[in-house]
This record gives structure tokens, sequence and C-alpha cells, in this order.
């Protein structure tokens, strides 16, 4: 059985319901931490104050939404590169690793065009962190089709293992000398600066291009077709005369490629490579897909809310007090209740549809034993 | 036989095993590598728990993590309100030994969410590991951040086993070993035998294995599936909670965001390793931090001769990659381990499989 979407109305209630009971969840947490906070006492209102800050930091003004898109531009990516696996049945958690390959590349790609025009470094750029990010997850996809080895664990190592080699090979090999801290040369003309006096940049194009075409290709094409029905079940997709163990390499390797392409646009909107370049984007990926129920176009709306969270976030520090960190909690808790569907359609008397999806059950299928054949 | 050594590629290799025969015989290395290995031995032993009853784990890190802040927070609590000299056994405090006790029941409280999302609600299994991950990394970063903790109970202190003991020729690095260590890494060893030997030796152990292999079959003979789920889950809570603590409370007696770093990870791969039993799981956890130990013996012992020279050059010219290199060796080798035995070994045919009685569906 290949899933398709419900409704779109359908789609939309659980995750909708699932982000307003975390917001609820998450001000209880607000308002008890208030207690042991720098206040010491408890205030009732802090969760209103500190949601209004976030609302005012990512909608308050142009430049508030600017920068929205702009920290929703990645998730997007890096939401594509779990959604799109997720459909194969294959949990790329490996998002971090890809992220951190495709931004290296991409700004040793900037470092050697540094005289070129904008038109040509920019797209070459990008495109090397995208064969970088592609190649960081054909690995696991390369090992769970031959070995049976869980991509779980594969792409967690794989993240350990790459920020480990990057961060090295900035230090020893390609740091650039002038600078207090380990980083790479400037990228020079691949910098993707702002436009019209906001952070916008030309990578958000990129992003938004992306979204429709991994639509197209799940599901107007032959390769996408297999992907889900590798996804739905492997053996069956074996009988019917397919390819599982290339759809997952392919699959892996287009996951990684979007999570490439994630990590060039940060790097280049930063401008160079830091050897410690700790970024999110990887695991808000994981949220952003199964919030997005692994549909492209959910993918692109629960991006722009994640990065309405991420670009408030700043302000809601400073005037509220509330860590940060807080947005990794609310994240945590919509995906309790996500997984928890049942318990959110009976708080809301929601009718129960008959079977969840498929690849789904893949994933924890597959787990230690050989996929294939 | 010395000229043996001096073959080119063949003799390095030679060098650097008699190297290691040495360092482990007698570099005092081998407390150390059980002191890396026990975070993941009692990792893999709360995987061996949810795993043999049917459960999917892979919440292990996330569960760790979480019961490292609050082991390291209730400690800390109890030591500024109750100052306490440092025993003589284990150098044990009462806020030490708080602090091991909250670590538990904070992983016995996440288990109950992974078994609830798992067992009752019949979600994914990976999904809700997952989940179980990115709520503690995000709580403990928040409240990491909130309070700012400054302070520090401390740790538990390493034993200190008879001269005469360590000493005994051949063997001495064994005693060492297993000595020479704080409670909780002692006690893992203990605790890999008993439920080694539960598992395979008495009823409770017979059950878990058939709930894990056949739930429906294990539910005609009058077993509470559900119940002994639960229950296990649980307990696996139980050896993730004291992975935590040691990690918080007697390895390095702070807590830093996100400092299991992938432990929990390659704790399931040395159950897997292990081909899903505890002492195999601690096997693979000793050769997978073992390789890390290296890195640390070469540092605290240089090698002499062709193997020194060469490892000395290299350190001076890639001091930072040098080092990552040993670093990143558990997480190497356990890709390249899990590569190796996933298709050979196999799990309990149950795992991951929620069970539902068939009357109710």
């Amino acid at each position: 059985m290949i899933s398709r979407p419900r409704s779109y109305v359908g789609l939309l209630v659980v995750p909708a319901l699932s982000i307003l009971l975390a917001l609820l969840v998450a001000s209880v947490i607000i308002i008890a931490s208030s207690l042991i906070g720098p206040e010491k006492k408890i205030n009732l209102l802090l969760p209103l104050v500190a949601y209004r800050s976030l609302l005012a930091g990512s909608f308050g003004n142009f430049k508030g939404i600017a920068n929205m898109i702009v920290a929703a531009t990645p998730l997007m990516l890096t939401g594509l590169a779990v959604g799109v696996g997720l459909k194969a049945g294959l949990f790329n958690i490996g998002g971090t690793g890809q992220v951190l390959m495709g931004g290296f590349a991409a700004s040793l790609t900037g470092v050697l065009l540094t005289g070129a025009s904008p038109w040509i470094a920019i797209p070459a750029a990008l495109l090397v962190g995208m064969l970088a990010g592609a190649l960081a997850g054909f690995i696991p996809g390369f090992l769970k089709a031959f070995t049976g080895a869980h991509e779980v664990v594969t792409t967690i190592m794989l993240n350990a293992l790459v920020q480990l080699l990057v961060s090295g090979l900035v230090n020893d090999v390609f740091r650039a000398p002038g600078f207090s801290f380990a980083r790479t040369a400037p990228v020079g003309n691949a910098e993707l600066t702002g436009v019209a006096g906001t952070n916008l940049h030309f990578g958000v194009i990129f992003a938004l291009v992306c979204i429709p075409i991994s639509y197209w290709l799940l599901w107007r094409t032959t390769v996408g077709f297999e992907i889900r029905a590798v996804g739905a079940n492997p053996t069956a997709a074996l009988y019917a005369g397919m390819k599982p163990r290339r759809t997952m390499m392919l699959t892996m390797s287009l996951c990684g490629a979007f999570a490439g392409l994630a990590g060039a646009i940060e790097v280049l909107r930063l401008g160079y490579y830091p050897a410690v370049f700790g970024t999110s984007i990887g695991f808000d990926g994981i949220t952003v897909a199964l919030l997005g129920q692994s549909h492209p176009f959910g993918i692109m709306l629960s991006a722009l809310l994640l990065g309405a969270m991420r670009a408030g976030a700043p302000l809601m520090q400073i005037q509220a007090r509330v860590p940060v960190e807080i947005i990794d909690v609310i994240q945590g808790i919509i995906l309790i209740f996500l997984a928890a569907e049942i318990v959110v359609r009976k708080i809301f008397r929601l009718r129960t549809p008959q079977e969840g999806t498929g690849e789904l059950q893949t994933i924890t299928r597959t787990y230690g034993e050989k996929v294939v054949g | 036989m010395d000229f043996l050594l001096d073959i080119p590629v063949l003799g390095f290799i030679l060098q650097f095993l008699v190297y290691l025969v040495n360092v482990i015989g007698n570099g005092h290395i081998a407390p150390i590598i059980l002191g890396l290995a026990a975070p993941i031995a009692l990792g893999a032993l709360c995987g061996v728990m949810n795993e043999r009853s049917g459960v999917v784990n892979i919440g292990i890190e996330g569960m760790m993590l979480f019961s490292a802040y609050i082991a390291f927070m209730t400690a800390l609590f109890v030591h500024q309100a109750f100052p306490a000299e440092p025993s003589q056994l284990f150098g044990a405090t009462p806020a030490l030994i708080s602090g091991v006790l909250a670590g538990v029941i904070a992983g016995v409280l996440i288990s109950l969410l992974h078994a609830w999302l798992s067992i009752s609600i019949r979600a994914d299994q990976i999904i809700s590991g997952t989940i179980i991950n990115i709520t503690a990394l995000g709580l403990t970063s928040y409240l990491n951040r909130l309070i700012k903790p400054f302070d520090s109970a401390g740790t538990f202190r390493s034993f200190r086993p008879p001269a005469g003991l360590i000493e005994l020729p051949g063997v001495g690095w064994l005693f060492e070993m297993f000595t020479a260590v704080g409670p909780i890494a002692m006690s893992t060893i203990v605790l890999v035998i008993i439920v080694q030997i539960l598992l395979f030796r008495s009823r409770w152990g017979l059950r878990t294995r058939a709930v894990g292999e056949h739930p429906k079959a294990a539910d005609t003979v009058g077993i509470n599936v559900i119940g002994l789920r639960y229950r296990n889950v649980l307990i696996g809570g139980v050896f993730a909670g004291l992975a935590g603590a040691y990690l918080t409370l007697e390895a390095t007696g702070s807590f830093q965001n996100n400092m299991t770093a992938g432990r929990g990870f390659i704790a399931l791969a040395a159950m897997i390793f292990g081909r899903w039993t505890p002492l195999g799981a601690f096997g693979g956890a000793l050769l997978f931090m073992g390789s890390q130990a290296i890195g640390v013996a070469i540092r605290l012992a240089p090698p002499v001769g062709d193997l020194g020279t060469f490892l000395f050059g290299i350190q001076q010219a890639y001091p930072s990659l040098y080092n990552n290199f040993f670093t990143g060796l558990p997480y190497l080798l356990t890709i390249i381990v899990l590569a190796g035995v996933v298709g050979r070994s196999n799990a309990p045919a149950a795992d991951g499989k929620p069970y539902e009685k068939e009357s109710s569906s």
C-alpha cells in the first residue's frame, strides 16, 4: 500500500493541534523555570511575554519577516533531506554531517573561485556543496543497501566523524592566517550577501525551487514511484522488478544533496567556514519533516514556522530572558504529541483514520536485519 | 626476532602490536579502557533489556543525557545543602549517592515515556527514540543555560587495589582493570554478568526472550506481554540512568551540553555486535572504546623507535587531525563493525513490532 495524502485539511489538523498543545506545555515549563531563573519568583505572564517577543522578532516588521525567511531557507532543505528519505523508508538523521560536508566543500570552492564573477562562483559553490552532501548521504545509503547497517546508527556516527575530519582539516590545512580563530579564507564573490537592506539573499530561491521539484519527483516520475514503493514494502518492490538497493542509495544521496545545499547556503551567507561550525539546521530538519508529514509543501510550511521561532528567539531571550534553547524544548514536545497522534485525537475528539503511513513501519522493520535479498 | 620488526609495512604493524600488548599489560591503561567502556556497556544493557523483549530503543542517548544532567544537578544541590567530606570508600558523599539515585530515577521516568509511546500508543519506536533524543538535548541545554552551575559536587574516586595484586605478572593488568576504577564502572561488569545469567537461565529471562521472539505464542501460554515489556523497558532505564550518572559523577564532575556525544548509539552498535547478549555487548564496548584509549596510551607512554618517530611526525604536521583521529576511532569502528556484523546476526524476531491482542482490534 502506498500511502496517499488523506486530504490536505486532514493532514494539517493534527500538526496544528500538536503545535498548540506544545506551546501550552512549554508555557508551563517557562512558568516553572521562572522560579529557578534569574528572578527567582513565579511569573505567570512570562510565557505570554516570551511568545509576544517571539512573534515580534519574526513578524514584527519587514526585517523580521526577512530574517524568518532566511532562517527557514536551510530548514526547508534539511526538512526535505529527512522527508524524502522517509518516503523511501529511510530515516536520515545524518543531516548535521551532510550540512557540514556541503558547507565545507562550498567554502573551498568559493576560495578557489575567489576572482570569478558571482554568477559563476555562487552556482559552482552551491553545486559542489550539493555533491559533497550527496557523498555524505551515499555512504550510509550504500551501507544500508549492501550490509543492512541501519542508517540511524551509521548517520549519527558519520555526523561525529565529519565534524572531526572537517574541523581537523580547517585547523591543520585550510586555516587562513590573520584571524584569531581557525577558519577558512573568505569565499570572495561566492558570498550570499543580503539585498534591499535585509538579510534576504539569492539562496532563498534555490531552496524554494527544491520544494516543487521534490513534489514533482516523488509523485510525477518513475523514480519517485520507486522511492515510495520501496518505502512501503522493499520486498514487494523487489518482486515487482524494482531495485530497492539502487533506490536506497539514490534516495540517501538525494537527501544528502539537499542537506549539503543547506550547508552550502549557510556557509556562503557567513562568508567563510569556521572550524567549529555549530548549527542546529541538521537536527531541526527532523522536526520539520515529521511536522510536515514528509510532504514537500508541509515541509515548506513547518520550515517557515520553525524559521519564525529561530528568527524570533534572540529577541525573546533579550526581552523575556527565556533562553533560546526553549525552541528545542518546544520542538521536542511538538514531536511527542505528533507521535502520540491518538492522544491528540482523543483530546480534541477527532475521528481516528484507518491506517497510518506505511513508510514509518518500514523504518523499524528493517532495523538490525538485512533489508532485501 | 628483532629483524621481523624491520620489514617495511609488516614490521611496522608488528611494532604497533608489540607496543599495544606492552602498554595494556604494563601501562596502567586497562582501567582507562574500562572507564571509557562502562557507559557504553551500561547503555548496551539498556538496549538488551528493551530489544530482547521486542522494543527498539534508539533513545538511549537521550536517556543517558537527561540522567547525566539530573544526576549532576541533584548532587550539586545536596552538596550545597549538606556539604560533607568524601568518605574512605570511593570518596562517596551523600551528594554523590543521591545524585546517582536521581539519575537512575530520571532514566526510569524517560523510559516510561518511551514505553508508553511504543507499547501503549504503538507509535513508531524509532521515531519515539528520536523524539527522546531531541527532547533530552533541548531540555538539558535549556536548563543548563537557565541555571548555569559553576560549582560541582566532585566525583567518585577510583578504588586503590593493593599493589601486590596489580603487579602480578601476566594477569595483574586484568585485576587492575576491574578494581582500579570507580563504583559505577566496577558495578558495570557485575550487572553485565547478572543480566547475562538471568536472561539465559531464569524464568524471567525465558519469558523475556519469548516475548521478544513470538509475543503471540507467549500470550497464549499466559505471559502478560504488555506488562513484561513495560517492566523490561523501565529496568533498561535504570541502566541508562547509571550510564548518565557515570558521565557526570564519576568521569568528569561537570555537565556539558550534548556530553553523551553519540555514546548511546555506540552502545546500540555494541549490542548488535554482541548479538543481543550482555557479555557480547560488553566485549563490543571494550573493543570500541579501547580504540580511543590507544590515543590516551600514546600520549601517556609514547612508543619508541620507527613507530614513535612516525607518529610524532604526524602529530607535529597535523596536530588537530591527529587528535581527532583517535577521538573518531570508536565512531569509525562502530560503522565498520555494524556493516560487517548485521547481515550475519539476528535481531529478536518481534523487535520493533508493537503487540496488539487480536480480540481488541
